[in-house]
């Protein structure tokens, strides 16, 4: 049988992964989200794990809205990133530092 | 060694595997393809956690929606390729530490010791008239319909917010101007003309 903590584990691996995406890959926005996109996945599991193993189905229910609020949340931040590339031309984190108001 | 744990193990190794893959692709395209399976295998092993809602939701939400929305926009903006591996491991042995401290210290914590079969036994697999959504709806439908009708907001918030931010020219956008419409006179709308009819004598 396959005991809750190797749920975690693996989403803990998961969710470092992500992480060490965000630091790796400084160039490009879109992976930035998709990191941050797996990042969730990693919750996700998380939460259904322990929702699965306690008996209780509100994980699962707060699973529906992280996936509600992750869905908005990439729908504004790809809009933000077609915006700026119309603006600057280019995509690259290095880029927007130029932000002085 | 159960056939839950051979399908565990396999589905656990695809994600993480296409997880890695996606972080180290040059290629942001394939970075989603990546994603998308890594998706996949999650829902995999929500199935396997007795979530079937959220697992096909993932897959059609997730994969269907939400990563094809990232392939048109890295379709039309038509990114340099040249400058995506421009300091592409520069931050590589520092985000490789940490990931590495966090995933030692999270196994620490959530080992078997912890989170293990004896603390935590394994529940009772639900017959084959449980019905997950059944479940989920009832929950939803009464004790979380407040956050489920937020949720709908949200998402026409989303939508609004998105169409007004890539909205380009102002000209086309239909508006209303109040001061022109308090403003204008009865005899900019309306001409009178005194038109004379021929009357049937004339003829």
């Amino acid at each position: 049988m396959v005991s809750l903590s190797d749920y975690l584990i693996l989403s803990s691996i998961i969710f470092c992964i992500g992480l060490a995406g965000i630091f790796i890959n400084r160039t490009n926005i879109i992976t930035l989200l998709m990191c941050v996109e797996l990042i969730l996945a990693a919750v996700n599991t998380n939460f259904i794990a322990f929702s699965h193993f306690l008996g209780n189905e509100a994980g699962q229910i707060f699973v529906f809205f992280i996936l509600t609020v992750a869905a908005a949340e990439v729908a504004i931040g790809l809009a933000i990133l077609t915006l700026l590339f119309r603006v600057r031309g280019s995509i690259n984190v290095d880029v927007t530092n130029s932000l002085k108001g | 060694m159960s056939s839950e744990q051979i399908i565990f193990y396999i589905l656990s190794f695809w994600f993480v595997a296409s997880s890695l893959a996606m972080i180290f692709a040059r290629n942001a395209a394939k970075a989603v393809l990546f994603l998308v399976l890594g998706f996949f295998s999650a829902a995999g092993i929500w199935i396997l956690l007795e979530a079937e809602f959220l697992a096909i939701t993932l897959i059609l939400v997730y994969v269907g929606a939400v990563m094809v929305l990232f392939l048109f926009v890295i379709k039309m903006l038509n990114i340099d390729k040249s400058t995506l591996r421009a300091k592409f491991a520069g931050y590589l042995p520092l985000g490789l530490i940490v990931a590495l401290i966090i995933i030692a210290e999270m196994t620490l914590v959530l080992g078997s010791s912890q989170f293990g079969l004896e603390i935590m036994p394994s529940p009772e697999r639900h017959g084959a008239d449980y019905s997950n959504i059944t479940q989920l709806a009832l929950q939803l439908y009464t004790t979380y319909v407040y956050p489920f009708e937020l949720a709908a907001v949200l998402l026409l918030i989303a939508i609004i917010a998105a169409i007004t931010l890539v909205q380009k020219d102002e000209i086309k956008r239909k508006k209303q101007s109040i001061s022109e419409q308090v403003n204008v006179k009865a005899r900019d709308r309306v001409r009178i003309v005194s038109i004379t009819s021929p009357s049937k004598e004339d003829k």
